[in-house]
């Protein structure tokens, strides 16, 4: 076999391949392969790095340089000048948004420098299409430990003892599920993987699921062992087709190896995996829903008890976990509790994926050790916030979570103390705003996401998610009373209160949490007829300074409704009842003559 | 494709596929290992730097020393090419020039092994160097 | 048996495991309101999606309120059902079904009858804060049922009734979120689904989203169009259940001033669809008797068990989904048809009255009837053999709207012929009704000797099946029995894979038979109703002096005069029908 003194690993995951990561791997073997390097050089396509601010990437292996927003096009400079010549292709280098100084390896970038992965410790790293790399990276390796060096119960007690609770969002402790599960006798019983990753925003499990797609089918062998059931099911909803793809290939080559199927490790243990496919319903997140899905029903959540663990697929006792807890497991058992158990705070260990989105520097995918603060999140990581604009606010758990402000900004990340500032982990979706971020519009977005999402089962997320979502359009549009504010706040709190599942059970958070955060932007749009942010559209308006206009005639031009009228040379003038609002003239402005009211 | 039929048989396979991965693994953390660079401009080429580097890769390989060979620009002393630089784990890195095979496998069993000197230092400042290394 | 010790409103109880809080508070007489909660003892119906959370309790240490409908009660819980976060809690999420509820009550024909409207008034509910959209759906007017969505409160009973207990499948649960709503698939028309128009939906709705298609001033037209002559006939189990539109207890038999208040609506003639009731039987008899001789006799071609068709939820039923057993059930048409084809004869001849100055009224506890009455086959040159069939509620609302003091009515009887009936046709009103009264005609035809002994309790009950072997002097007869469809189907599955053993089968529709029919006065979910009309039916039974169809003296004659022999070729025109294989009309 021949051995490549060079790997180009390309990102493979969904957001590079949309920005021509396909191509860039074709040209770079088009151009290796002319410059007559194929034999020394190879190309691997792997899952997502995270650093999805800068896709496509382009990782150089061994000297680790790492190329960011690369083009088809740039790969004939890759190789001819690194590959070939050894030269870095300088103008591919990540560039530090505050020291301006070009960065080569990621190891160097604040965007990485204080990640630790565990879940993610294949990302960007294997290709997840061949199992041969997992395998050397010592994948299998621990569902051939559990299977011929301990019992159901020691596994479960290694999990126990490293402290790792539900990634999905409900935190709830995984050894802990996966005992439950063992406990009950049964002629069958099932493992099931919850990839109905549903947060806006939010891609972590598709990630990993792209990225190292056997950690999760090991990982759910591993269960399976534990509780006792033979079959898996992945519940995926249909429009990730890159993860859908990997896996199928994940679980033929697995199989193909006797990795699943009948005798695994000649131990007798038979487990496979299934997959199912959702149709990309939120509410489907939630267990029980995800189950009614999975058995052909209408996607809707009942009343637990009885927990799945008791009667769930089938009626038979199920363990459902999400992506990124089973993506722990493996590593769990070949490091040890102890060591797992180690990171982290004093009751959320481990690591935790997020995916940074919003007004952030860096967004992407990133692992970080529980504990870590916000402010590393945002700042570090993040590369702080764009535009030089000032943080007002970060939105964590989706549409369950809350929003959290600078005072929230030190207080360590896990699941405790998120939820102790009127927030939660969730799935792990990070959402950054600046100061051009309405609160009220934010939690308005939210509720339309929530609205829209509900399955309708049970009255008071039904109509009243529908009802907060109406009176936040009010204030948003200026026309909130005082009484709204009230009404507001009594029916967040009874929707909380009353709603059958999670999804009602927390959807009005991002109310309550802005209501607690910003009351006085609430205030401002109710009392004053204002959006502090300047974001609501019926309560502001463009009007052209006078002193600073010059008439130079540009804004009308570009108006598209024409408001805009005044002789050249001379102050314009913005008819108010047939501007749209649009900003274009504000863009477009030269002089800053244009100032929003 | 054969199944894999045991514990025993998964780390064997493990063993064997472990250098899919390796050059990977080892670029993830190359302050622990033996690094080598090899000056490859075009005077390096020119000069034989391509042979050497496989030499040493190859070499390196067959006395089981972990360590990381990777190519890199110009250094800047085009009069003693080929040249590579070497960098043991806690040690500055030295640069040696005119390495040819014999010169390859001195400095492989006397300073990479052994940590003993070897002629044909080239001294070099921590500035050059490092302004070097980026190039 | 395992008990469990609680607190309910600071009061000790002690329950059975497994015990819902709402069951514990009830036995401490702790009354929670419930909405969508629905459970009917004996039938198999249960509804309790948690979904309204009006029944919402606080339980101490748990962090949300908690459905007392779903919540069982565990070892020293302490719970409160009328805190201030409690009622509020309650009282906001009425609010908010009210806020997607249209504010018709005046004009809704549920009003009055309305259990979310009573709910809001035990309440107290005098405004909406939250106000906002209201879905908006196009109604769907089946000739049976009407589908008003913007009363839907996504209670889910009527799927509970489609699909659990009846096992049709029609109505479920579509869209998401505030668009939710309880539909047939596709949204296509009741019409054009496999509904079998059992009303059961109708039955447990607790709003006016689901009605029947009301045609009582098409009745009353007819009354008052100096050119019709216009012909009532009730069916057995009306007169179990009318009284109770009138405020009178559950199981009041009002036969007498049923015909009274007929009379003065001032329908032509008062008849009884008991009268049809003896006629099927004699046709339904002598086709069992029929086909078991021929059975006996070894031929191969002839298909038992036999099923009874008098139900035409159950004709529905199987024509959408056992279409390839059609030549399994009786041939005999439903009391109601038998009645219209008669009248528009026979009884139209004696009043030398063309067939279509004749109007045929029936008053059914069904909906179904509505639709049967508009099949094509029960028509003659488009003229319907029954013109208009109106349920008990609709009765109850003609003599409401005629001004008529029930209660204080004097008791009247039936005009003749068609007025005259046997206490056989009497409980056909009732599951199990159907086949006593065939077993004690077929009986004595078959074996020539007189029954000493009518009441064949073996035969009655509320069991979903129940099967029971009758001795036809030496020759055991194997009778099965069910009622709501879940049960028939799993008879038909029997008889499908040949695994039956019956020789006949009676099945109802509706849970009870017909006397918990779609078109009944509502029980609210109150079971113990049901068993009441169905005592107050054998009881009518009873006190009749004939209780053999065929010793019912008015058939005798019809027979002799008009028809020839059961089962003959008049009987066949007039009395006989056929099936269709509806599985392939599913239009979308």
């Amino acid at each position: 076999m021949a051995k490549f003194k060079n790997h180009v690993l390309v990102c493979g995951g969904t957001g590079c391949r949309a920005s021509q990561g396909e191509e860039i791997v074709q040209n770079l073997n088009q151009v290796i392969e002319e410059n007559g390097i194929e034999q020394d050089v190879q190309v691997v396509r792997t899952g997502c790095f995270g650093f999805c601010e800068k896709g496509p990437v382009v990782k150089m292996v061994p000297d680790n340089t790492f190329y960011v927003q690369v083009t088809p096009d740039d790969a004939t400079e890759i190789v001819k000048e690194h590959l070939v010549k050894g030269r870095k292709v300088e103008r591919l280098l990540y560039t530090d948004p505050e020291t301006k100084e070009r960065v080569s390896e990621s190891k160097d970038m604040g965007f990485y420098k204080k990640q630790i992965r565990i879940a993610l410790r294949n990302c960007g790293f294997i290709n997840p299409e061949n199992i041969d790399e997992y395998i050397a990276r010592d994948g299998y390796a621990a569902l051939g430990k559990a299977l011929t060096e301990m019992k159901p119960e020691e596994v479960i007690k290694e999990i126990l003892d490293s402290g790792l609770r539900g990634r999905g969002g409900g935190g709830f402790p995984t050894g802990l599920k996966w005992e439950l599960t063992r406990k009950v006798d049964a002629d069958q019983k099932y493992v099931v993987c919850n990839a109905d990753e549903g947060d806006p925003g939010a891609f972590m499990d598709r990630s990993i699921l792209e990225g190292d797609p056997h950690a999760v089918l090991e990982a759910m062998a591993i269960n399976g062992f534990c509780t006792g059931a033979s079959i898996g099911l992945i519940y995926i909803r249909a429009e990730y087709p890159l993860a859908i793809s990997r896996l199928k290939i994940a679980i033929e080559q697995a199989r193909e190896y006797g990795l699943l199927g009948k005798d695994i490790l000649g131990t007798g243990f038979d487990f496979d995996v299934e997959m199912r496919y959702g149709a990309g319903a939120f509410v489907c997140g939630e267990e029980t829903s995800l189950i009614h899905s999975m058995e052909g029903l209408r996607g809707e959540p009942t009343v637990k008890p009885p927990f799945p663990s008791e009667s769930g697929y089938k009626g038979k006792p199920t363990n459902v976990n999400n992506v990124e807890t089973y993506a722990n497991i493996p590593v769990i058992l070949l490091e040890g509790a102890k060591w797992f158990s180690s990171i982290g705070t004093d009751k959320s260990k481990g690591t935790k994926v997020f995916a940074l989105a919003g007004k952030v520097n860096n967004v992407g995918l990133i692992e970080v050790p529980m504990g870590t603060t916000l402010r590393e999140v945002i700042f570090d990581i993040g590369g702080g916030i764009k535009d030089g604009k000032g943080f007002k606010a970060v939105q964590t758990g989706g549409p369950s979570g809350g929003c959290l402000t600078e005072k929230h900004l030190d207080i360590p990340i896990d699941y405790d103390n998120l939820l102790a500032c009127g927030s939660m982990m969730g799935s792990g979706g990070m959402i950054v705003m600046d100061e051009d971020d309405c609160m009220v519009s934010m939690a308005k977005f939210y509720l339309d996401f929530t609205v829209e999402e509900s399955c309708g089962k049970c009255a008071p997320c039904r109509i009243g998610n529908k009802r907060l979502y109406e009176m936040l359009d009010k204030i948003t549009e200026g026309k909130g009373t005082d009484e709204d504010l009230g009404h507001l706040r009594n029916l967040s709190n009874v929707i909380k209160d009353t709603s059958l599942c999670g999804l009602g059970q927390t959807s009005p958070n991002p109310v309550l949490s802005t209501m607690e955060n910003f009351w006085d932007e609430y205030v401002a749009h109710v009392k004053d007829d204002k959006c502090p942010a300047g974001q609501c559209k019926s309560l502001m308006q463009y009007v052209i300074v006078e002193d600073k206009c010059v008439g130079c005639t540009l804004c009308s031009r570009v108006c598209p409704v024409d408001c805009i009228v005044g002789d050249k040379k001379a102050p314009h003038v913005i008819t108010q009842d047939i501007c749209i609002k649009c900003g274009a003239c504000y863009d477009k402005c030269k002089f800053g003559a244009i100032s929003i009211q | 494709m054969t199944k894999v039929k045991s514990l025993a048989d998964l780390r064997k396979m493990k063993e064997e596929l472990a250098n899919k991965v390796q050059l990977r693994e080892k670029s993830d953390s190359p302050e622990k290992l033996v690094q080598v660079k090899v000056s490859m401009a075009t005077c390096g080429i020119a000069s034989g730097a391509k042979e050497i580097m496989n030499h040493m890769i190859d070499e390196m390989d067959r006395q089981a020393i972990e360590a990381l060979v990777t190519q890199t620009g110009c250094m800047g002393f085009c009069h003693a090419e080929p040249t590579i630089e070497v960098t043991l784990p806690n040690n500055e890195p030295v640069v040696f020039g005119h390495v040819d095979s014999k010169k390859a496998d001195e400095i492989i069993t006397k300073y990479i092994i052994r940590g003993e000197l070897v002629d044909g230092i080239i001294p070099v400042n921590y500035e050059t160097v490092k302004e070097n290394k980026n190039d | 048996m395992e008990i469990v010790q609680l607190t309910i409103d600071n009061k000790k109880v002690v329950v059975e495991k497994g015990t819902t809080i709402l069951e514990a508070a009830k036995s401490i007489g702790v009354d929670i309101p419930t909405l969508c909660y629905m459970k009917l003892h004996d039938t198999n119906f249960e509804n309790k999606p948690g979904g309204c959370r009006v029944c919402v309790v606080e339980v101490e240490g748990r962090r949300n309120l908690a459905p007392s409908c779903k919540s069982t009660c565990e070892e020293g819980m302490k719970i409160n059902t009328h805190s201030v976060r409690v009622v509020n809690a309650r009282r906001t999420v009425m609010e908010l079904i009210l806020s997607d509820h249209p504010f018709e009550c005046l004009v809704c024909a549920k009003s009055g009858d309305c259990e979310l409207q009573s709910l809001a008034q035990n309440l107290g509910i005098r405004e909406v804060k939250y106000q906002g959209e209201k879905n908006k759906y196009k109604s769907d007017e089946s000739p049976a049922i009407i589908r008003e969505m913007e009363k839907c409160i996504m209670c889910r009973r009527c799927e509970t009734a489609c699909n659990d207990v009846q096992t049709v499948g029609v109505l479920s649960a579509i869209n998401r979120g505030f668009e939710s709503v309880v539909a047939p698939a596709f949204e296509m028309d009741l019409d054009h689904s496999t509904c079998t128009f059992c009303g059961q939906c109708v039955a447990v709705c607790p709003t006016g989203a689901l009605t029947e298609r009301d045609s009582s001033s098409k009745v009353m037209d007819a009354i008052v169009d100096p050119n019709k002559t216009v012909i009532v006939n009730t069916a057995p189990a009306v007169r179990a259940a009318l009284g109770e539109e009138f405020g009178m207890d559950a199981g009041t038999l009002v036969t007498g001033k049923m015909v009274s208040a007929l009379r003065k609506l001032g329908f032509d003639h008062v008849f009884d669809t008991d009268f049809a009731a003896d006629l099927t039987i004699m046709e339904e008899g002598t086709e069992l008797l029929g086909r078991l001789g021929k059975h006996l006799a070894g031929d191969k071609d002839v298909k038992l068990p036999i099923l009874t068709s008098c139900c035409p939820g159950w004709v529905n039923f199987f024509e959408h989904q056992f279409p390839d057993m059609l030549d399994i059930p009786s041939t005999a048409k439903s009391p109601q048809q038998m009645f219209g084809a008669i009248a528009k004869t026979y009884f139209a001849d004696q009043l030398e009255k063309k067939r279509e100055d004749v109007v045929v009224v029936s008053v059914m506890p069904c909906l179904a009837k509505k639709y049967e009455c508009s099949r094509d086959e029960f028509k003659v040159d488009g003229d319907p053999d029954v013109n208009l069939s109106i349920s008990t509620r609709e009765l109850a609302q003609m003599i409401r709207n005629a001004n008529l003091n029930f209660e204080a009515l004097e008791d009247d009887d039936f005009d003749q012929p068609m007025g005259e009936s046997t206490g056989a046709a009497v409980i056909f009103g009732t599951t199990g009704g159907v086949i006593e009264a065939a077993v004690r005609t077929a009986y004595e035809v078959h074996t020539k000797k007189t029954l000493e002994r009518l009441d064949f309790e073996e035969l009655r009950g509320m069991e979903g099946i129940r099967s029971a072997t009758i001795d036809f002097d030496g020759l055991p007869i194997n009778i099965g029995i069910a009622h709501g469809l879940g049960n028939a189907r799993k008879l038909l599955e029997d008889i499908k894979a040949g695994k039956s053993e019956f020789h006949a089968i009676e099945i109802m529709a509706c849970p009870g038979g017909c006397i918990g029919g779609g078109g009944q006065p509502y029980h609210h979910g109150d079971v113990e109703i049901l068993k009441k009309r169905q005592r107050a039916i054998y009881e009518e039974d009873k006190g009749k002096i004939l209780r053999k169809s065929h010793e019912n003296p008015f058939i005798q004659k019809l027979y002799k005069e008009f028809l020839g022999e059961p089962c003959g070729e008049k009987s066949h025109e007039l009395l006989h029908t056929h099936y269709y294989d509806k599985k392939k009309k599913i239009e979308i």
